[in-house]
């Protein structure tokens, strides 16, 4: 069952198309990866899974995105509740300045999701689910900052789980890494799955080989192809994907 | 041709330009370091338990200044009341509301502008809003607010520093955790902004505390020999008390006088470090 469903996205900046009618759908419990050189509209797509480019002056969102069959364009979509399920992972490790725990319990704490006596339980869950509960346990009132930028990182990710989301967005969340703390991070992904539907951004073609189910190529705006991850990889259709990711260009 | 390698020798002008600003901070510390120095040294034989807690007496060469150090600390907290958060919401509407439209820079340069209007200007606006048109009198109230006009624009100004100083991340990850823009003020961007906020509130306790042209027509007894017991009462003050016994009041012992104004200087400079303490307080914890 389709999660997520695009349709006819169109979006703008100001008079700028960044993103040109697009259509796909993801389903429930898999990991897409979207592809694309620099500029095509990776980011601004993910950005509109959760609304985050409201916060942009002058942006013109057009078509439907339904996520769990409902319009998330629509007027009246309550953009707290989308948040909570539609969480978002970020380019660069970016845990508030505050102790582990206080990173964790950020949301929980605002959201009133959890009683006093539950945070242990909580921080302590979704700690374990990033495997950081081995290393940290002992130091969850450390300053998060300390922290190596992949442990950081993963307490991101730690602190978005806090929230009980559905759709995990991912912006490049690699790209500050070095090459071990990367494929630590996408085996955490194949895990997080289970339980997750995941969307990823990368620049890096080998990542979305290895990590994905199905890839999305972008090209200036228009997502130009989108299968099976083997398939894009092996067979692509479009002579532009192919030469993409031949690397040709970009 | 020797002018020529003059400029160009760049361990002569190095030379030249370290002594130039050398004297320059010296030229500026001097004078500091002189005033206090003046002031301890005259003023310090006069500080005594009485000098602090007792009225004064005999048409005010003798006994205390205690109501002048009460009366200040109301007016401070009065302003404080009045303009903090008043300061602080304006701030946070301007920085993370306010459109970035013709009208919104209009406000903010107008804010600027008025941390520039003398303040004998506010006193006299005071006189007129407060004093006469609401019918405070000359009171503490009208004191209060006239004050906190005047610092109002330093508040603001420094609270929009601080809210601007925090990381644009930090509102992102919030909202993206589904937490609502008002929330995420509260809790991701203004603990984070409080150091910075603090500094807005040290200058204008400063201020308040100092000026006496703001109080002189709103406020300030000429001398009470008793505590105001409502903020509708006329109240003394350090400042203007100095003024006083400075050129009012004949025979006045040099002692008294800058005794005075050693105490004004304290109250003022302790409040500054306790809100440094506090400040390097929150940097030690805060960092990004
Ligand atoms: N706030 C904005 N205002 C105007 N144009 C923007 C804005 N953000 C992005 N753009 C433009 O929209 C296009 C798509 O940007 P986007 O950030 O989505 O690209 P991207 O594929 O994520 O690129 P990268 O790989 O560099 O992250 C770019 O041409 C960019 O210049
Ligand atoms: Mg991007």
């Amino acid at each position: 069952m389709a999660i997520v469903e695009v349709q006819n996205l169109n979006l703008a900046y100001g008079d700028f198309p960044a993103l040109k009618n697009v259509n796909v759908h993801m389903e429930k419990n898999t990991i897409t990866a979207l592809i694309g050189p620099s500029g095509c509209g990776k980011s601004t797509f993910l950005r509109a899974l959760n609304r985050m480019n409201d916060l942009i002056e002058g942006v013109k969102t057009t078509g439907n995105i339904l996520i769990d069959k409902e319009d998330i364009l629509d007027a009246k979509t309550d953009l707290v509740s989308l948040r909570k399920k539609v969480g978002m992972v970020f380019q660069r490790p970016n845990p508030f300045p505050l102790t582990i725990m206080e990173n964790i319990l950020f949301a929980p704490k605002i959201h009133q999701t959890a009683q006093k006596a539950e945070y242990a339980v909580i921080v302590e869950e979704c700690l374990r689910a990033v495997l950081l509960w081995d290393v940290l346990k002992d130091k969850l009132h450390k300053n998060a900052l300390q922290l190596s930028l992949e442990q950081q990182q993963r307490l991101c990710i730690a602190r978005l789980l806090a929230v009980k989301p559905e759709i995990l967005l991912m912006d490049e969340p690699c790209s500050a890494l070095d090459p071990i703390a990367t494929e630590r991070i996408e085996e955490l992904m194949w895990m997080l799955k289970a339980n997750y539907t995941i969307v990823i951004v990368t620049h890096n073609m080998q990542q979305a080989a290895r990590v994905s189910e199905h890839t999305g190529f972008m090209l200036l705006g228009e997502l130009i192809e989108f299968g099976r991850t083997k398939d894009i990889f092996t067979y692509p259709q479009d002579q532009r994907t192919n030469d993409y990711i031949t690397g040709r260009f970009g | 041709m020797i002018r020529e390698t003059f400029k160009h020798n760049p361990y002569r002008t190095e030379k030249i330009a370290h002594a130039l600003l050398f004297s320059a901070t010296v030229l500026v510390v001097l004078p500091v370091i002189f005033i206090l120095w003046v002031i301890i040294q005259k003023g310090w034989s006069a500080l005594s338990w009485e000098f602090l807690t007792a009225m004064p007496r005999n048409g005010m060469r003798e006994g205390g200044i205690f109501p002048a150090i009460v009366g200040t600390v109301y007016l401070v907290v009065g302003t404080l009341i009045f303009s903090l958060p008043l300061g602080v919401f304006a701030a946070i509407y301007l920085t993370e509301y306010a459109k970035d439209n013709m009208l919104t820079r209009l406000v903010k340069l107008a804010i600027i502008n008025l941390a520039g209007v003398p303040s004998v200007v506010y006193g006299l606006f005071g006189l007129g809003i407060f004093v006469m048109f609401l019918k405070f009198g000359s009171s503490i109230l009208a004191g209060s607010l006239t004050l906190a006009i005047m610092v109002l624009p330093i508040i603001i100004t420094t609270t929009r520093e601080a809210l601007d100083s925090v990381p644009q991340s930090f509102r992102e990850v919030s909202l993206s955790l589904g937490v609502s823009k008002w929330q995420t003020i509260r809790y991701a961007v203004l603990p984070h902004a409080l150091p910075g906020i603090l500094t807005g509130v040290i200058l204008a306790v400063s201020r308040a505390a100092g000026e006496t042209a703001p109080i002189l027509f709103t406020v300030a007894a000429f001398y009470l020999p008793h505590l105001p017991e409502s903020i509708f009462d006329q109240a003394m003050a350090l400042p203007y008390h100095l003024y006083v016994m400075s050129t009012q009041v004949p025979n006045v012992e040099v002692s008294v006088r800058y005794g005075t104004a050693l105490v004004l200087l304290i109250m003022v400079l302790s409040m500054n470090i306790l809100a440094m303490v506090v400040r390097a307080r929150f940097r030690k914890r805060k960092k990004w």
